[in-house]
C-alpha cells in the first residue's frame, strides 16, 4: 500500500491523498488529458489551415460544418477508409511499429506538465497534473529525446533515397538541438524557489515560484534562453523554419514519403502533439504558468481551480498561433546554416545564459540584475560569435564536389 | 508477491530478453532497437532502487544521445548483414558461449556466497530515494577532481573525434 | 528485494556482453556489447548504493556514462574510418595494420 502510492505520486508533497482517490482522480485527469490532446490535435489542424488560409489572403477550408471547423473529422475519416498499403520493398516490423515510436512519446510527456493548481473535490484537493515526479523536467528532455527514434526507423524502415536522407537530417538536427534545450533550463532551475527537501526539478515547483508578480516570470528574466528553448523547440518538433527531415522540395515528403493511410495520420498527429506538448512546457517553464496577475487566485477552491486551467489553456493557445505565425513568415534553412545557427550561436547563448545567471544571482540576488546580464551578455557572445564568422569567411568554392557521405549535408 | 518483486521481475526479464537479443538479431539496426529496450529496462530497474536522477540520465544519455549516434552510423554507413563465412567464430562459437556461462556462473556465485562475508552483509538497505540535491552536493564537493578529469575526457573525445573525421583538403581521401 | 537479486542480473547482462563480443564479428555490434557491459556495471554500481545506504554508488554511474559517451563518439568516429578506408566493418577482415 505504502510502496504503490510511492510509485503513483512520487514524491509529490503538498497533498496527501487517500490511495483510492489517487487512483480515481489520476484516471479521470489522464482521460481528460488524452482527449484534450487528441481534440487540440484537431483544433491544430483546423487552425492551421484557416490562419495559414488567413495570412496568405485567401479562406482555407471552410466547407464541412460551420466555417470549415469539422474538416479534421472530415480528414480523419478519409484516413481510416484509404488502403493501408504496405510497399514490398520495406522492412515490415519497423515500418508499421515505427509511427508508434513518434506517438507515444509525443503524447506521454504531458503527464508531468501541470494544467492548472489545484481542484477541491468531495473535500479532497487533487492537483491539476497527471504526475508530479520529482525530476519532472529531466522525464522531459528524456522522453523527447526518444521522439527521434519514430522518423529515424520511419525513414530506415521505408527503404527510401529520400527518406533515408530525411532521417539522416533529422537524427542529427535532433541531436544538435538537444543540447540547447536541456542547457536553456538549467538557468530557470537554479533561480526556482523550493524548501529544504524538495526538488526544483518539478514542473509544478517551477510553475509556483514564478507566482508573486509579472518580473517573477522567466521569460523576462532568462531572455535569451527563452529565445534559445523556444528556437530549439521548433526545430525538436520539425517544424518550419527546421523542417529539414521533410523538406518538400528536396526530399519529396522526409521520412514519411512511403507512408499512406492512417499510418501517415499518426505521423501527423504526432507533430501537433509534439507541438500542443512544447508549448504547454514552454508556458509552464517561461511564462508564468498558471499565472496571471493574481486572477487565478478569483474564486472559491473549485472556481481558482478551474480558471487557472483556463490560463494555462489560453496561453498554450497564443503560443500555438506563434507556431503558424513563424511557419509563414521564415524560410526553411539550409542544412549547413542549420547546424551553424545550432552549434554557433543557440549553444553559445544559452551556456552564457548558465553562468551569469549563477554568477548574478549569487553575488547580487537580484532578478532584475539576473535579466539585464542575460541579454547584456547574450548580445556580447552573439556579436563576438558573428564577428568571428564573418572574418573567418573563407569564399565558397562554385562547384562543390559531393561524394556519397557528403550528400547529407 | 509485493509491487517491487513484480515489477522486479518485468523489468529485469525485459533487459535480459532483450540483451540476448542484441547479440543474437542478425541486422544491426535491430540490435540496436533490442539494446534501447534492455537501455529503458535498466532505467525502470533504476526508479525501483530510488535512483530517479540516475534513470532519467540513463535515458536521455543512453537511449536519447548515444544510440541515436549509433544508428545514425548504421544508416550513414548502410551496414547490411555479414557474410559468416571464412570467419573463425563459427567454429567455436559454442566455446564462446561455454565460457561465458561460466562466467555467469562465477558472478551468481559470488553475488550470493561471497558477499555474505563482507560488510556489505551487514549494512541495512534504505527505502529512501536519493534526491537530485544529494548527488549534485557529492559530485561538487568530495568528487569535483573526478568530475573535472571526466569533463577533460569529454574534451579529449571531442578534439579526438574531429581530428579522426576531419577532410584535411582536396589531395587526401 | 534483496541485493542478490540485482546482482545476478548484472552478472547475467554482463555475461551477456561478454559473449556478444566473443561470438558476433560486425564492429558496431561488438560496441554495442561493450555498451551492455558498462551498464551491468552501472546496474552493480546502483544496486549496492541502495544497499549501503549512500549515494557515491550514484555518483560512479555518472562517471561510467561519461565515459561510455566519451567513448562511443571516439569508436564510431573509428569505425567511419576505418569503413572509408577498407569498405568493411567487419574485425576478421580489419587484420592488418597497413592501411
Amino acid at each position: 500500500m505504502e510502496r504503490a502510492y510511492y510509485f503513483a505520486f512520487v514524491e509529490g508533497d503538498f497533498v496527501v491523498l487517500p490511495l483510492h482517490v489517487l487512483i480515481i482522480s489520476s484516471i479521470v485527469k489522464i482521460l481528460i488529458i488524452a482527449h484534450l490532446l487528441i481534440i487540440g490535435v484537431m483544433a491544430m489542424i483546423w487552425s492551421e489551415r484557416r490562419v495559414s488560409g488567413w495570412m496568405q489572403d485567401r479562406l482555407g477550408p471552410n466547407r464541412v460544418g460551420f466555417q470549415g471547423i469539422l474538416q479534421p473529422i472530415a480528414d480523419g475519416i478519409k484516413f481510416l477508409f484509404k488502403e493501408d498499403l504496405i510497399p514490398n520493398h520495406v522492412d515490415k516490423p519497423l515500418y508499421v511499429l515505427a509511427p508508434a515510436m513518434l506517438l507515444v512519446p509525443a503524447m506521454i510527456t504531458i503527464a508531468v506538465v501541470p494544467f492548472g493548481s489545484s481542484l477541491t473535490i468531495f473535500g479532497h484537493e487533487i492537483p491539476l497534473q497527471i504526475a508530479d515526479i520529482s525530476i519532472g523536467i529531466l522525464y522531459i528532455l528524456a522522453i523527447t529525446s526518444l521522439g527521434v527514434y519514430g522518423v529515424v526507423l520511419g525513414a530506415w524502415a521505408s527503404n527510401n533515397k529520400y527518406s533515408l536522407l530525411g532521417g539522416l537530417r533529422s537524427s542529427a538536427q535532433m541531436i544538435s538541438y538537444e543540447l540547447t534545450l536541456g542547457l536553456a533550463i538549467i538557468g530557470v532551475l537554479m533561480l526556482t524557489v523550493v524548501e529544504p527537501g524538495e526538488s526544483a526539478l518539478s514542473l509544478r515547483k517551477i510553475a509556483e515560484s514564478q507566482g508573486k508578480a509579472l518580473w517573477n516570470w522567466n521569460f523576462l528574466i532568462h531572455f535569451p534562453a527563452f529565445l534559445a528553448f523556444t528556437t530549439a523547440m521548433f526545430a525538436e518538433t520539425n517544424r518550419l523554419p527546421f523542417d529539414l527531415a521533410e523538406a518538400e522540395q528536396e526530399l519529396v515528403a522526409g521520412y514519411h514519403t512511403e507512408y499512406s493511410s492512417m499510418k501517415f495520420a499518426l505521423f501527423f498527429m504526432a507533430e501537433y502533439m509534439n507541438m500542443i506538448v512544447g508549448s504547454a512546457v514552454t508556458v509552464t517553464l517561461f511564462l508564468g504558468g498558471w499565472h496571471f496577475f493574481g486572477l487565478e487566485n478569483v474564486g472559491g477552491p473549485v472556481w481558482s481551480g478551474l480558471i487557472s486551467f483556463g490560463i494555462i489553456f489560453v496561453k498554450t493557445a497564443i503560443f500555438l498561433f506563434v507556431f503558424i505565425w513563424v511557419r509563414w513568415t521564415l524560410p526553411r534553412f539550409r542544412y549547413d546554416q542549420l547546424m551553424n545557427f545550432g552549434w554557433k550561436f543557440l549553444l553559445p547563448v544559452a551556456l552564457t545564459s548558465i553562468v551569469v545567471t549563477g554568477i548574478l544571482w549569487v553575488t547580487t540576488q537580484s532578478r532584475l540584475l539576473v535579466g539585464i546580464g542575460n541579454v547584456v551578455a547574450a548580445f556580447i557572445v552573439v556579436s563576438i560569435v558573428a564577428g568571428l564568422l564573418v572574418m573567418n569567411k573563407t569564399p565558397e568554392p562554385a562547384t562543390p564536389e559531393l561524394s556519397g557521405l557528403d550528400a547529407i549535408e | 508477491m509485493n509491487a517491487e518483486q513484480i515489477l522486479f521481475i518485468v523489468f529485469g526479464g525485459i533487459s535480459l530478453v532483450g540483451a540476448v537479443s542484441v547479440i543474437s538479431f542478425r541486422h544491426p539496426i535491430y540490435s540496436a532497437l533490442a539494446l534501447i529496450v534492455t537501455f529503458f529496462a535498466q532505467a525502470g530497474l533504476f526508479v525501483l532502487l530510488g535512483a530517479h536522477f540516475v534513470a532519467a540520465a540513463q535515458v536521455i544519455v543512453y537511449a536519447g544521445a548515444i544510440m541515436v549516434l549509433f544508428l545514425f552510423v548504421i544508416m550513414l554507413l548502410n551496414l547490411g548483414t555479414l557474410s559468416a563465412s571464412g570467419s573463425i567464430v563459427g567454429k567455436l562459437k559454442g566455446v564462446a558461449i561455454v565460457l561465458g556461462l561460466l562466467l555467469a556462473a562465477e558472478g551468481i556465485y559470488i553475488a550470493v556466497n561471497a558477499l555474505n562475508e563482507t560488510a556489505v552483509a551487514s549494512a541495512q538497505p534504505t527505502a529512501a530515494p536519493v534526491t537530485t540535491y544529494q548527488i549534485g552536493e557529492l559530485l561538487f564537493s568530495k568528487y569535483l577532481l573526478p568530475f573535472e578529469v571526466t569533463s577533460l575526457i569529454l574534451l579529449a573525445a571531442l578534439i579526438g573525434v574531429i581530428v579522426l573525421v576531419k577532410r584535411d583538403g582536396p589531395d587526401t581521401d | 528485494m534483496g541485493l542478490e537479486y540485482y546482482l545476478i542480473l548484472s552478472a547475467l547482462l554482463f555475461t551477456t556482453g561478454v559473449i556478444g563480443v566473443l561470438i558476433r564479428r560486425n564492429a558496431i555490434i561488438i560496441f554495442m556489447c561493450i555498451e551492455l557491459m558498462l551498464n551491468a556495471a552501472n546496474l552493480a554500481f546502483v544496486a549496492i548504493s541502495r544497499h549501503l545506504g549512500e549515494t557515491t554508488g550514484q555518483v560512479f554511474v555518472f562517471f561510467v556514462m561519461t565515459v561510455a559517451a566519451a567513448e562511443v563518439a571516439i569508436g564510431l568516429a573509428i569505425i567511419v574510418s576505418v569503413f572509408k578506408h577498407r569498405q568493411t566493418v567487419n574485425v576478421d577482415e580489419v587484420n592488418s595494420l597497413k592501411g
